[in-house]
């Protein structure tokens, strides 16, 4: 018995979409004539159309139900996954990275490694992102098909298969141009779709007051609890959350992960390139008034005696569910039209993210392995049917690896690791390549090799529980026993240990070794790089002073929910 | 690739959210006149209002993306 019944009107609301985004696929492939069209969608869109897809590849469904789900569990902590975890490396790459990326006119962000080290980094990214962006895409496509069958009782393998083709069909057509669209039209859709749920949960609850009033201290603060790991639900202290999560875990994802920077390679200026992440980082901010709101309503109505509201159980652990959290509160509130609406909203989110890993894959795979490894002379016209021919492969692949999920549950911890695995290394190289030019290429791909390496083995010794206690301790920086230590905190020093490796080990090694000749670091490296003076322009038009606000407002944000 | 030039991505959320606002709206004036009684706060009609937004934010987007659009 599913949890929300659909009516004639919410059916069409979601027919509706669909015959929309591949609509949107038709017209555009008349656009994509040149690889530059199809893997960049033509480097002409404005900083707002890039700052809006740059998030909204982010902002997947999943996140959101997810992290609903663990406001349930975690209170306001869920806040420092939008705000400490996500805005300070933002602004940093379009304020310091983006003039490297963007100057250098490359397709990816493996194309950046070849250009400032060799073939051999370029190669090992390559590699490592493909796997990670087409695994992800099948544990997404996997978890999309059981919330809908969870919430909605729909089959598992249509829901899959509509949907990876409904993606493949409009990437294969217009290419990154398409992803863009769509991934707007989500945005708006996320927000039309869910925000009203927020909406009317602090109208029956009384006001914000009542909502934010009366939880416990663990769940209702941000860093007044984070002295002691045991005074908060995540069960981490203020040093995880500044390091690991502020530092090394959103910068390794925001300013490296080649599936939110490539939005800002599709920026038609530098200026428009640096804007996108710092236009991006006030949307991202105000997220937590879906997510982190709705997640205290869904808490404060377990809490209530005749509320009528009862989590899920999970399908395959039998556990309350949180994650059912937001589809109960869209069951609660909306009517017919909006549930198809707020459905519409969570399937566009869905899709959208797994259009992203498409997007991104289709462009290393072609730009980044195939022309380095296969077809060196290829023409611009057979790289765009390549782009083609892998999008559909990489659907095909995203679905197999949903359902090897579906058979192994298990294999959804490995796969969901492998973040720490390449992206937290990945940054150290990023920013001793573009900071120091004394960063050799064989310090670059040994330092990288080894970061990689070292995280890999710390996620095997806490599954396999092969370290010793000191060991653990060691690596967590806690005197807990074992047993209390969270996987959160696992992650975050998992992710700490494989970046200072990296860094640390790039360093030493390059100190040994033969650095590139200077002339080859133009445009790539501070110092090396001129950025062309812009002429007069409004100071609402400088991403510095725009930064500026941003920041203002993350400082009060943090301060008020202190 | 085509001559024509592009429809800007303002326009297709234009067109998005005045359909979509069009058919919750409707669904609010509906409910008007038969009153819906199975969700909480369903008293204050949300579909009318929210509705009514989404219909005028996709005008706002559509009407100056298809002006803009006409004059080339």
């Amino acid at each position: 018995m599913s949890v929300i019944q659909l009516s004639w009107v919410d059916w069409s609301i979601i027919a509706l979409y669909f015959v929309f985004i591949i609509g949107i696929g038709f017209y555009l492939k008349r656009f994509t004539g040149t690889g530059e069209d199809y893997f960049l969608a033509g480097r002409k869109n404005s900083s707002w159309v890039a700052g809006l897809a740059f998030l909204s590849a982010n902002l997947g469904a999943l996140e959101i139900l997810g992290w609903t789900g663990g406001t349930m569990k975690y209170g306001m902590f869920v806040s420092h996954w939008y705000w400490i975890g996500a805005i300070p490396a933002m602004l940093f790459l379009g304020l310091y990275m983006m003039p490297f990326y963007y100057s250098s006119k490359i397709h990816s962000v493996p194309g950046y490694l070849k250009l400032r080290f060799d073939e051999r980094s370029r190669l090992l990214n390559a590699f490592s992102f493909a796997i990670m962006t087409l695994l992800m895409s099948g544990i997404n496509l996997y978890l999309m098909a059981l919330v809908l069958r969870t919430i909605l009782g729909w089959d598992w393998h249509l829901s899959m298969w509509i949907s990876a083709l409904a993606v493949g069909c409009y990437i294969m057509l217009g290419g990154l141009m398409s992803a863009i669209f769509t991934e707007i039209v989500q945005f708006f859709l996320i927000w039309f779709g869910l925000f009203l749920v927020a909406i009317l949960g602090v109208v029956e609850m009384g006001g914000i007051n009542q909502v934010l009033t009366g939880l416990p201290d663990a769940m209702s603060k941000l860093w007044s609890t984070t002295g002691s790991a045991a005074n908060n639900a995540m069960g981490v202290t203020w040093a995880y959350i500044v390091f690991g999560l502020g530092w090394v875990l959103s910068f390794g994802y925001w300013t490296t992960d080649f599936l939110v920077v490539q939005r800002a390679f599709s920026s038609k200026d530098l200026r428009s390139a640096r804007m996108t992440p710092i236009i991006a980082s006030f949307f991202k901010m105000a997220l937590p008034f879906i997510i982190v709101i709705a997640g205290l309503v869904a808490y404060k109505l377990t809490q209530m005696a005749g509320a009528d509201f009862k989590l899920l159980a999970h399908p395959v652990t039998g556990e309350p569910w949180n994650d059912t959290a937001l589809p109960l509160l869209i069951a609660r509130y909306y009517p017919q039209g909006l549930v198809g609406l707020g459905i519409t909203a969570l399937l566009a989110g869905f899709m959208a993210g797994q259009a992203g890993n498409v997007s991104a894959f289709n462009t290393v795979w072609t730009y980044d392995i195939y022309r380095v490894l296969i077809n060196k002379n290829a023409s611009d016209a057979h790289l765009v049917w390549m782009g083609r021919i892998t999008t559909l492969v990489g659907i095909l692949l995203s679905v197999a690896t949903a359902y090897l999920a579906m058979q192994f549950n298990t294999i959804m911890d490995y796969i969901q690791a492998i973040f720490s695995w390449v992206n937290a290394p990945l940054f150290a190289t990023m920013l001793l390549g573009m900071f120091w030019k004394r960063t050799s290429p064989t310090g670059a791909f040994w330092g990288l090799i080894l970061g990689m390496v070292t995280s890999f083995t710390i996620f095997l010794g806490f599954k396999m529980d092969f370290l010793s206690t000191g060991m653990v301790n060691l690596i967590t920086f806690s005197n807990a026993p074992v047993s209390e230590i969270s996987d959160m905190s696992r992650n975050l020093s998992q992710a700490a240990w494989a970046w200072s490796v990296c860094a640390i080990a790039t360093v030493l090694i390059s100190l040994f070794t033969k650095p590139k000749p200077e002339a080859e670091l133009v445009g790539l490296v501070k110092g090396f790089t001129t950025i062309e003076h812009e002429g007069k322009i409004a100071w609402y038009s400088k991403p510095e002073y725009i930064a500026v606000i941003a920041v203002v407002v993350f400082v009060i944000l943090n301060i008020y929910f202190w | 690739m085509s001559s024509s030039k592009m429809y800007s991505i303002w326009f297709f959320v234009g067109v998005m959210l005045t359909i979509l606002g069009l058919i919750i709206v409707s669904m609010g004036v509906y409910y008007i006149f038969s009153p819906e009684t199975h969700t909480r706060l369903a008293s204050l009609n949300p579909s009318l209002w929210w509705g009514a937004i989404m219909l005028t934010a996709g005008l706002l987007f559509l009407i100056p993306s298809w002006i803009e659009h006409r004059k080339g």
